[in-house]
């Protein structure tokens, strides 16, 4: 739209598009629909304010409006999370679902703030910044609770390995988090790396941070305290991440300003480093009231959100925001996603102690207005009001859809083309097992991921008892009690595929496995909902199926859901995604040196597995790999069997019963003892016999089905009775599968099956860390 | 940690953190740590400092006085953003003035990694550090052979001795014209080498040098991360249990205790 100065105006930066203009010239026609806002959307808007809204404010709508700021597609599902909680759940439960993050009380006054987030598209259109961007935007949600982030973890889905644009998204990808994270001084602790072709288009890139803090540091977002100050701080606002703003910029008076600017945000992790020390130690001086990070939709999600959760109103002064780029419209200001900023509410009192802390970090800061009591977001450009809005109507009450969803109708069909009903051919020989434990090992979603984690910094801070290829990241919190957390995430987006309800909750299962695995006693759950399109029905039931599972899995675990994300349009024409449910479990240790790892080092030990196996290959990494097939319905969900596994597990760890502890997941039993062996090159005896007679199945199903709620342990020879005593009496089903060797003199270190065939503990590393590095160079 | 725990599982258990390595007498001595902006191994600095018994002193880049420290640490982290070049920003920070007069009179300096970058920069150690040859961040344990061990940093270990510590850098290619390197191995000052891999492609396999005096020293890779059992190193006592880079912060203090 036309801008140009008006008649007597001190300043050419004024526009037309006033609130008063707007009121006085009702049938401007509106570019709403470029905008992303549907016919209804934009008369709903109109009624809210009794006027045609202005362009500021058409763009603050638009954003806040959009499926990824408001859930309005998701929001009526998500509800079950709230619902689904009992008072039980919520006992260690500090701050749940709506805020920046949720926080979880860990004891001795210690909580943790902790989420996982997607930034798929943004990592496909431009994977290093996208990536980058990604792990800052959770960065700045957990510094908003006051909380000091002391780890990252990153779920990543790319397409095809062998896919040309899979040699241009993941280096880029992986770059990006290590260049970012790196730089912040944050240990990546793990995470997931998952190829699938359905990923092609819409590779996934969630990042999860955790923070700690004590009870009373807890920060809310809300702009409490009517003549409060608003002050924005930390990178200038630019012209990056502007997205749809451009409509409304496009004939703006200036033609001299730069045209072309990128859609995904760029990032500065010294920036962000420098805003993180600087936030801690405004913090800690106490100068702050509320706070808000600046992500998606940038001034017009933090405005509003803050004035809407606080006493109601806000006013600012938008020509005081600090620009990298002055030709910058009112409109582009309040959508940019520029990074690396963040909003404060404060105390006039403490204003001159906020600005000399961010004085001394050299954090920009500007003081934008003032909180209010009017009820009314207000926005000022030059002297005219462009913005005047109820800030709930922008933040919280936007659309909600019910949309319609029904059961694919490929649902059936593909449930029954089970692996026995493919009649896919199983390996009968000794030598064909072995082939095929390598060629799993090889596979690219079981093979070592060190190309990967190698350029991850799983040091810094000095506090990391685990991370990958460990079950679970563990970072000490206590430096003198050594209390700490665990932290694992998990989702299988084939048996989501096959069953979304069950996907869910196994999900979760595994989650909580690993966890417990660890060691630790799982507490809180985040989740990153992955889908594709909620307008396709077919997808919608995905979606409601999975939050329906994952609600009930919380109430069988008795752990709730604290918080998380929802990604939509994940998909390519009519090509969505595996639906792709990814949970993350939050334990904690009263003394992380009691963290078990994955895998042996010492000869001698007795490996145990526990929990029952039975047929279940059905979107197994077996099918997938061999076969490419992809049918039947996933293995049973077990909660009661796995909450019995995870007491025996934590027990274990905390009495010093084993030594090492792996859960059984992709690629079953074989897979297990394949990655608990190469963890530190000690190989194992394995004998199956009594596994095999116990559970009336073959050698094939033994190695390769992926049956729930097992795990393998390592156990030293004193500590065999107690921990065999301890399983008896608990009455979970146990049993010796082998022993713990690394070779000698005669026979090399190896894995050896008993009667059935060996390989090499050389050809196996060989196998199974070759994969990326031949891939990826 | 219980007695009965310990001796039930052959490893040491994570956490079992032990005397450490505490150099008697060493409390009176002050060792600083150097934030800059974006420094981010400072606090880890610290804690080796203080495991290793002397008082752990954070000093401020913007400061001009060093604080009465007997021994000044640049930490490792990315300073500055690593913007321009690694360290070469930081080189002006108002304290470097200070730090640079400090190490010319004799007291013991030691970078690490961002800190070592700091020191070439600031032309108290010769030569540079680059992108790694491939291009890439990379983080492993790191093995390294000690051969000067007779400076301030080093005397706790002994020469040719294999040591493992973390190594995690982007830009630790060590690199310098070929009279600079002759140099370096001719007088002695080449501290330690990449040991079995080299991870970087710095010339010579060089992980990290010292000044003539042997109280400047700089190092690539971060003896501060393998100075606590159960955070350090894998090991042959344990997972995360190597504890190697003590050496580093007890000679210092030993240095100094005997001057």
């Amino acid at each position: 739209m036309t801008t140009t100065a008006s008649p007597g105006a001190s300043s050419d930066k004024r526009v037309k598009e006033t609130v008063e203009f707007a009121a006085q010239n009702p049938d401007v026609e509106q570019p709403f629909a470029e905008l992303g806002l549907k016919h209804d959307e934009y008369l709903k808007i109109r009624d809210v304010l009794g006027r045609r809204p202005t362009s500021a404010e058409l763009a603050m709508y638009s954003v806040m409006w959009s499926e990824h700021c408001s859930y309005k597609s998701s929001k009526v599902h998500l509800r079950k999370f709230g619902d689904n909680v009992t008072d039980d759940m919520k006992k260690n439960l500090l701050v749940g679902i709506g805020e920046n993050a949720g926080v979880v009380d860990i004891g001795d006054g210690w909580a943790v703030t902790f989420k996982v987030e997607s930034h798929n598209s943004p990592s496909y259109v431009e994977p290093y910044q996208g990536a980058a961007t990604g792990v800052g935007g959770i960065v700045r949600d957990i510094i908003s609770m006051g909380a000091r982030p002391v780890a990252v973890m990153d779920q990543l889905r790319f397409g095809a390995i062998d896919h040309p644009d899979t040699a241009r998204v993941l280096p880029g990808v992986v770059g990006g988090i290590s260049g970012y994270g790196n730089s912040l001084g944050l240990p990546n602790i793990g995470g997931e790396t998952v190829f699938d072709p359905s990923y092609q288009g819409n590779p996934l890139v969630n990042a999860l941070a955790v923070g700690v803090l004590r009870h009373e540091d807890i920060r809310l977002a809300n702009a409490s305290g009517k003549g409060n100050k608003v002050v924005l701080f930390g990178a200038r606002t630019g012209g990056d991440g502007i997205g749809g703003a451009s409509i409304l910029a496009s004939e703006s008076f200036d033609d001299s300003k730069p045209s072309k600017r990128p859609a995904v945000q760029v990032g500065d992790p010294f920036a962000e480093k420098v805003l993180i020390e600087c936030c801690l130690e405004l913090f800690h001086a106490d100068t702050v009231e509320g706070i808000q990070d600046l992500g998606a939709a940038g001034i017009s999600c933090a405005t509003s959100e803050l004035a809407s959760n606080g006493d109601g109103g806000m006013h600012i002064t938008l020509e005081d925001v600090l620009l990298r780029d002055p030709t910058l419209t009112p409109e582009e200001i309040l959508m940019s996603e520029s990074q690396e900023r963040m909003m404060a509410v404060v105390r006039p009192d403490k204003l001159d102690e906020f600005l000399a802390i961010t004085g001394k970090w050299e954090v920009e800061a500007s003081v934008l207005g003032e909180v209010t009591d009017t009820g009314r977001l207000v926005i000022e450009w030059h002297g005219d009001v462009i913005v005047d809005v109820p800030p709930r109507s922008v933040a919280h009450d936007g659309p909600v859809y019910e949309r319609p969803f029904e059961t694919p109708s490929w649902t059936e069909s593909t449930q029954k083309n089970t692996v026995a009903a493919a009649g896919l051919t199983k390996p009968a020989t000794d030598d064909e097992l072995r082939e095929t434990v390598l060629t799993l090992a090889a596979s690219p979603n079981l093979c070592s991921k060190d190309w990967i984690t190698q350029q991850f910094d799983r040091y810094v801070q000095g506090n990391t008892a685990l991370a990958f290829p460990d079950d679970a990241g563990v970072i000490r919190v206590d430096e003198q009690s050594g209390r700490g957390i665990a932290l694992a995430t998990d989702a299988n987006g084939r048996y989501c595929f096959l069953d979304p309800a069950e996907g869910a909750k196994l999900a979760l299962s595994e989650a909580h496995r690993n966890v417990a695995t660890s060691g630790a006693r799982p507490l809180a759950v985040t989740d990153c909902l992955n889908f594709g399109s909620p307008e396709d029905p077919e997808i919608m039931w995905q979606f409601a199926q999975t939050v329906e599972g994952l609600s009930s899995a919380c109430l069988d675990f008795g752990i709730p859901v604290t918080g998380g994300n929802v990604s939509m349009y994940n998909q390519t024409g009519t090509t969505a995604i595996l639906p792709t449910p990814v949970v993350g479990v939050l334990g904690v240790f009263d003394d992380v040196g009691r963290a078990i790892p994955s895998g042996w080092r010492l000869p001698g030990q007795t490996i145990y597995l526990l929990g029952t196996t039975g047929d279940e290959l059905d979107g197994s990494a077996w099918a997938d790999v061999v076969h490419g097939h992809l049918g039947g319905v996933p293995p049973r969900y077990r909660p009661e069997a796995e909450r019995e596994l995870a007491e025996i597990l934590i027990n274990a760890s905390r009495d010093g019963m084993i030594d090492a502890a792996h859960d059984l997941s992709e690629g079953g039993l074989a897979q297990a003892i394949v990655e608990s062996s190469l963890r530190w090159g000690a190989g194992a005896r394995i004998w199956v016999t009594e596994l095999l007679e116990r559970d009336g199945i073959d050698l094939f199903t033994a190695l390769f089905s992926e049956s729930t709620a097992r795990a393998i342990v390592a156990v030293p020879r004193s500590e065999e009775v107690r921990f065999s005593d301890m399983c008896t009496a608990r009455g979970f089903p146990f049993v010796r599968i082998g022993m713990t060797d690394v070779g000698d003199e005669d026979h090399p270190n190896s894995l050896e099956f008993v009667d059935h065939f060996t390989i090499g503990l050389d050809e196996l590393a060989q196998a199974h860390n070759g994969t990326l590095p031949h891939q990826f160079g | 940690m219980s007695a009965r725990v310990a001796m039930a599982t052959a490893a040491p258990l994570v956490g079992d953190r032990g005397d450490g390595g505490a150099i008697p007498g060493a409390d009176a001595l002050r060792v600083g740590v150097v934030q800059f902006p974006g420094t981010l191994d400072d606090r880890d600095a610290l804690r080796a400092v203080t495991l290793s018994g002397a008082q752990a002193v954070p000093l401020w880049h913007g400061d001009d006085s060093l604080s009465d420290v007997d021994a000044v640490i640049l930490p490792g982290g990315f300073s500055y953003g690593d913007y321009l070049r690694c360290g070469a920003i930081a080189r002006f920070a108002p304290l470097m003035t200070a730090v640079v007069d400090a190490a010319k009179g004799g007291m013991p300096v030691l970078g690490i990694c961002n800190g070592f970058q700091v020191l070439c920069e600031s032309h108290l150690l010769p030569g540079a550090l680059i992108r790694n040859d491939h291009q890439r961040f990379i983080c492993r344990d790191q093995e390294l052979v000690m051969e000067n061990t007779d400076t301030t940093w080093t005397r706790d270990y002994s020469t040719g001795e294999t040591i493992t510590i973390p190594l995690k850098n982007g830009e630790g290619g060590f690199v310098a014209d070929p009279a600079t390197l002759d140099q370096l191995e001719d007088e002695g000052l080449v501290v330690a080498r990449y040991h079995g891999f080299n991870p970087n492609g710095s010339q010579r396999d060089i992980a990290g040098i010292t000044n003539a005096r042997g109280n400047v020293v700089g190092l690539m890779p971060h003896p501060e991360h393998a100075v606590e059992a159960g955070f350090g190193t894998d090991s042959a006592n344990g997972m995360r249990a190597g504890v190697d880079g003590q050496g580093f912060f007890t000679s210092a203090l030993r240095s100094l205790l005997s001057a």
